[in-house]
């Protein structure tokens, strides 16, 4: 592990968790993570590439970090998807940055 | 029954290319898709967004690429069937594929190419458990013909384009017209957001907003629908006809049944060689396909598709030699009779 990784805890579709290991020094967003470790099945995940425009990266933050603002375009996106809940977030706007140190995320069922 | 070369299922950037390629070795492409216009995702998710690795492209719009790709295509004179998704296929005995859409219509060719990047889109439907007992029964996913509206009660939901754009125009067709969005924030034109403000102002638009649509009613024909407004008690709305417009999604639908082998959601091809999938004759480029090493990346589409063309010239002329031509060189020949060639060096000598 590179001294910039930091620690995930991701559960999947089907309910499995797994702790992964997520380099912050990469410019990578938390759906790249997921794609990463093949936590979801490719093409059911990361549809639209990451421009917000699906929700098939949606996912629900499970731990108390402080993460950055909703976009307009990942509340509008939001406000359209299916399984939403208060915590929901679109993985793909969400930065892997050193203070995500621990963060526990559930993946949304597949839409 | 359309007869043509090669049978393209999927008109995104790689499905228009493949005409350019197909072309120069004098064949013709017929190309199906889903959506009612070409260029796929580019022109149904991110028309004006950028993309910076097309090369001699620093940056150009995915509108803009497809533009650029059907006018490339042109001479070669593409046929499309639009708006109609490839449900089946069928290989006949005279060696050729036959292929039939949702609608019925018969394509005959003996190249497939399946450009189809990550299946149809499809639409995204609410999650209202007896909402397919409603299908065709006034709730309808998407308006073919608005006259079927004409003095009829309608509710549409949705925050976007499509949702503003069909309220505004159903408010001069229908009797009454109601738009429900879970937010009171819309993402659309400027105008059409306007627009729709000023018929709800003057009560022609009956706007409900943050609320969702809850239960639907009705005992053979949708009735009724309940709204729910947050930290509101529901309430029950009569109509004919519901309307959601929540956007598309891509399936990869009918083909993952054509026998073909499927891995992680795409199409196994043979990419040592042709990208020619389990099933001879029938290709798959782009994204849609998977092998070792496989990038879904537009720029690696053009160069499937380019083998492709080859491996579907010795098919379709077994038998006959290929022999690399430039179009520098030879100049491009036209379907249409156009020529477009390089101008010749003039020879003079100068005293």
């Amino acid at each position: 592990m590179s001294s910039s990784d930091i620690h995930i805890k991701i559960t999947d579709r089907l309910g499995k968790a797994h702790t992964v290991e997520a380099p912050t020094d990469m410019a990578l967003n938390l759906m790249e993570i997921v794609r990463m470790y093949e936590l979801a099945p490719e093409g059911t995940i990361g549809v639209c590439g990451g421009m917000a425009m699906c929700a098939s990266c949606q996912c629900y933050i499970q731990s108390t970090h402080e993460l950055p603002e909703k976009s307009d375009d990942e509340e509008a996106m939001l406000s359209e998807a299916l399984h939403v809940q208060p915590n929901s977030r679109l993985g793909c706007q969400i930065q892997i940055l050193p203070e995500l140190e621990g963060l526990e995320i559930k993946l949304a069922p597949e839409e | 029954m359309i007869k043509t070369d090669i049978l393209i299922i999927g008109a995104g950037p790689t499905g228009l290319f493949t005409v350019f390629e197909a072309g120069l070795l004098k064949l013709k492409c017929h190309l199906i898709d889903a959506l009612p216009q070409p260029g796929g995702q580019c022109s149904e998710i991110y028309p004006k967004k950028p993309i910076y690795d097309i090369p001699a492209y620093p940056e150009i719009l995915a509108g803009e690429l497809t533009e650029k790709l059907l006018e490339q295509s042109k001479q070669f004179e593409p046929g499309f069937t639009l708006g109609e998704r490839a449900e089946t296929i069928e290989k006949q005995t005279d060696g050729t594929f036959l292929v039939t859409t949702n609608k019925g219509t018969q394509h005959c060719a003996p190249v497939v190419a399946i450009a189809g990047g990550l299946g149809s889109f499809e639409p995204r439907k609410p999650l209202l458990d007896n909402i397919s007992n409603f299908e065709d029964k006034g709730v309808a996913y998407m308006i073919k013909d608005p006259e079927v509206y004409r003095d009829k009660r309608v509710v549409i939901a949705g925050g976007g384009d499509s949702a503003l754009d069909w309220s505004i125009f159903l408010s001069d067709v229908a009797k009454e017209v109601t738009l429900i969005h879970r937010r009171t924030e819309f993402r659309g034109a400027l105008d059409s957001v306007e627009k729709v403000q000023e018929l709800k102002d003057k009560g022609l638009i009956n706007l409900i907003t943050p609320a969702e649509v809850t239960g639907l009613f009705g005992a053979n024909h949708l009735e009724a629908i309940e709204v729910t407004k947050a930290d509101e008690a529901p309430q029950r709305i009569e109509t004919d006809a519901f309307i959601p417009l929540f956007g598309l999604s891509p399936k990869l639908g009918p083909i993952a049944n054509w026998g073909l082998e499927i891995e992680k959601n795409a199409i196994k091809v043979n990419n040592a060689l042709d990208y020619q999938t389990n099933i001879p004759g029938i290709f798959a480029i782009g994204d849609v396909n998977t092998y070792p090493g496989k990038l879904k990346l537009i720029l690696c589409g053009f160069h499937e598709a380019t083998l492709m063309c080859q491996a579907a010239y010795k098919i379709i002329n077994p038998g006959k030699r290929l022999i690399l031509k430039y179009t520098t060189v030879t100049g491009v020949d036209g379907f249409d009779g156009s020529r477009k060639e390089a101008p010749k060096s003039v020879v003079k000598s100068i005293d």
